[in-house]
């Protein structure tokens, strides 16, 4: 039962990966014009100053370069190529401005951004799982009136919201924190202290408004711990007079952290995809920034390219989360087929 | 709600007569009680939540504004009053000029409209969706409808949906706001679908539509009849949330600049406010306060509107007291 779940879980994270990459080549197919006359439309704008005429062959050639489209080729043609290209070759095609794979550019950003979405999730997820579960503990109480109001306010707060007023607050107002970049000018780079400062304090701001994102959990959380203490078993451990201690953290906590478990990893997914607001407003230079920059210019494969790998990152978490779930949850260890 | 349905003597008419004839009871009268089903008595339930009014009261407000509001208030323009003039100073413009001269407030109004549009082209696209693969999955439990449905629900769960939509938009530049709440309403169905799907199934193993099935009515009455008007709550819900995420993220986009700019719009505002160095010019505070402050209002308004439903719809969470807040994850990404 189990292997045969294994093998239906990550057969489809293929599929779903590979509907993706299919995706994107409909996609440049769908292009005003086909993939080469969008591109023709932007290379000829890059070339303007050079002085150079394009011929058509040219043209031709560095939409294949770019893209791994041949546009003169039969479309089963251009598919199988795009697709053995992205699949075999690990190759998402260059930068139209860059002198750069789309590959090499996404690699040097991903490690920031996932730096600031994973303390982003980390931060926001544990403040709500505490705070939600003290909302349940003294529930109908003053404290959880008002906290709920706050978080409903929270949450109705965009991210983006949150951060133009953290800016506004902590580095305009008052200079706490620097209003963008990833390092300070002039900290060399390394393993030393000054270079990890440097870093915490430009993540600091793009972490907490991030973080805003995963704040709706507490009233999930609330819930969860609200019915679990209605149930008999806690009655049980209780008259089996057991700490309290060890009702809250195995009784109550890990029966209401569960459900939670899966929305977390796919959370992660989440806020690297809300990355490219947050990051354009912090200035901070991640995957979403290079994304954002890839809009203004219409650079499509760099736009592509992260595409897939956002979705890449997304199918592997969620992966994570569905099979690891049965340890840690072992009422499903069977595998959830339905529901 | 339906199971409610067999315990009044009219109910049991309907049920004892749906065999013999598909329409037991004349339809004013059929309408008369569903609109006391539907529409007043969670109405009455209401009034006890402070959520759902305060929610209720607050979506009413901003309705007025995109219609009643449009139509008093004249679109501006630039160059109608003075540039940069501070809020709260002039009777006719209350909340101040921006750099353009044109009154903050009226440019608030005058967006609301497009966001209507926005919004409900995306509601209707997600919940639509949903609603239709989740019963119809759910209902063929099984079937190879219902395994095809999920695959391909569970393909586009997984594909990271704001990505998407921001490459569809740097394609196709839609300017046209239904399009673009449709565009921001495709990636939000799936995860709906998995849920409604569930809920289906649950309703499905409820005895009275076992029931209707021995009597022999149709899968497509049993569905209208039954299972629908069961989801409504859950739908009601469901477009709340979704309205909000639709507005978070176009208003998002325009800030960026990667929607087109076209129309009046919160973002748009924002974007300009923000680009002209608002954040450092305390003349310039209210040009990106007002529209911050509207975006923040409004979904709060949904988010308490969703959650005074939940609890006014949720029956078993009530009666378990289980919880009074929403928790099925609700409103994230």
């Amino acid at each position: 039962m189990r292997s045969n779940y294994f093998v239906k879980r990550v057969g489809q994270a293929v599929l779903t990966f590979f509907a993706t990459v299919t995706l994107t080549f409909v996609l440049y197919q769908l292009m005003p014009g086909g993939p080469a006359e969008a591109l023709k439309n932007v290379i000829l704008q890059q070339q303007m100053g050079t002085g150079n005429t394009i011929d058509p062959a040219r043209v031709e050639r560095l939409v294949a370069q770019y893209t791994n489209i041949e546009s003169d080729a039969p479309i089963y043609v251009q598919y199988y190529q795009y697709m053995t290209s992205v699949f075999l070759e690990f190759d998402l095609g260059e930068s139209l401005y860059e002198d750069a794979t789309v590959t090499s550019l996404l690699a040097e950003r991903i490690p920031w951004s996932m730096l600031i979405s994973v303390y982003a999730m980390v931060i926001g997820y544990t403040v709500s799982i505490v705070l939600g579960a003290v909302m349940a503990f003294k529930e109908k109480s003053r404290f959880d009136s008002v906290s709920s109001v706050a978080v409903i306010a929270l949450n109705s707060t965009p991210y983006y919201v949150a951060g133009i007023l953290l800016i506004f607050f902590f580095s305009i107002r008052n200079k706490f924190f620097p209003t963008g970049g990833r390092v300070g000018l002039g900290v060399e780079e390394g393993f030393n202290l000054a270079f990890m400062q440097s870093i915490a304090h430009h993540a600091a701001l793009p972490v907490l408004s991030m973080s805003i994102l995963g704040l709706g959990t507490a009233l999930t959380m609330r819930g969860n711990s609200v019915r679990v203490l209605g149930e008999d078993y806690l009655r049980v451990a209780e008259l089996r007079g057991l700490r309290n201690s060890r009702i809250a953290t195995q009784y109550v906590g890990r029966n209401a952290i569960l459900p939670m478990y899966t929305q977390f990893m796919i959370g992660i997914a989440g806020v690297l995809s809300s990355s490219v607001i947050v990051e354009e407003i912090f200035s901070y230079p991640g995957v979403g920034l290079l994304v954002y920059d890839a809009i203004q210019v219409r650079n499509y494969p760099v736009l592509m390219g992260s595409l897939i790998v956002f979705t890449l990152v997304t199918v592997v978490s969620i992966l994570i989360a569905d099979l690891t779930y049965g340890f840690i949850d072992p009422r499903i260890s069977s595998g959830g087929n339905d529901e | 709600m339906s199971n409610e349905q067999p315990d009044d003597p009219e109910g049991l008419e309907t049920l004892f007569d749906a065999d013999i004839d598909r329409e037991p009871t004349p339809r004013s009268q059929r309408l008369k009680r569903q609109f006391d089903l539907y529409v007043a008595a969670p109405f009455r339930v209401a009034m006890t939540d402070w959520r759902a009014v305060v929610g209720t009261a607050i979506i009413s407000a901003f309705f007025l504004m995109g219609t009643l509001g449009v139509w008093l208030v004249d679109r501006p323009t630039s160059g109608d009053a003075p540039v940069l003039e501070p809020p709260f100073q002039n009777v006719d413009y209350i909340l101040g000029t921006d750099t353009f001269g044109q009154p903050i407030g009226a440019q608030l109004i005058h967006a609301t409209p497009d966001m209507f549009r926005m919004v409900f082209a995306g509601a209707v696209v997600s919940v639509g969706l949903a609603a239709l693969v989740g019963v119809v999955s759910g209902f063929l439990r099984g079937s190879k409808i219902d395994t095809t449905l999920m695959a391909i629900t569970d393909v586009i769960i997984t594909i990271p949906g704001l990505p998407l939509v921001i490459v569809l938009i740097a394609i196709f530049q839609p300017g046209d706001p239904y399009v673009i709440g449709v565009l921001l309403g495709l990636d939000n169905w799936p995860g709906l679908a998995r849920t409604v799907r569930s809920q289906v199934l649950s309703i499905r193993e409820e005895s009275y539509v076992e029931a209707s099935q021995i009597m022999g009515i149709s899968t497509g009455t049993i569905l209208r009849r039954d299972v629908l008007a069961q989801l409504m709550p859950y739908v009601t819900v469901n477009s709340a949330l979704a309205s909000r995420r639709i507005i978070f993220e176009s208003v998002g986009l325009y800030f960026l600049g990667i929607l087109p700019f076209t129309t009046f719009n919160w973002g748009v505002m924002m974007n300009i406010a923000y680009e002209g160095n608002a954040l450092s010019r305390p003349d310039m505070y209210h040009f990106l306060a007002f529209p911050l402050l509207t975006i923040f209002l409004m979904s709060f308004g949904l988010v308490l509107f969703s959650q005074g439903m939940d609890s006014v719809f949720n029956v078993r969470l009530r009666a378990r007291h289980a919880s009074t807040i929403d928790d099925d994850g609700g409103p994230d990404s």
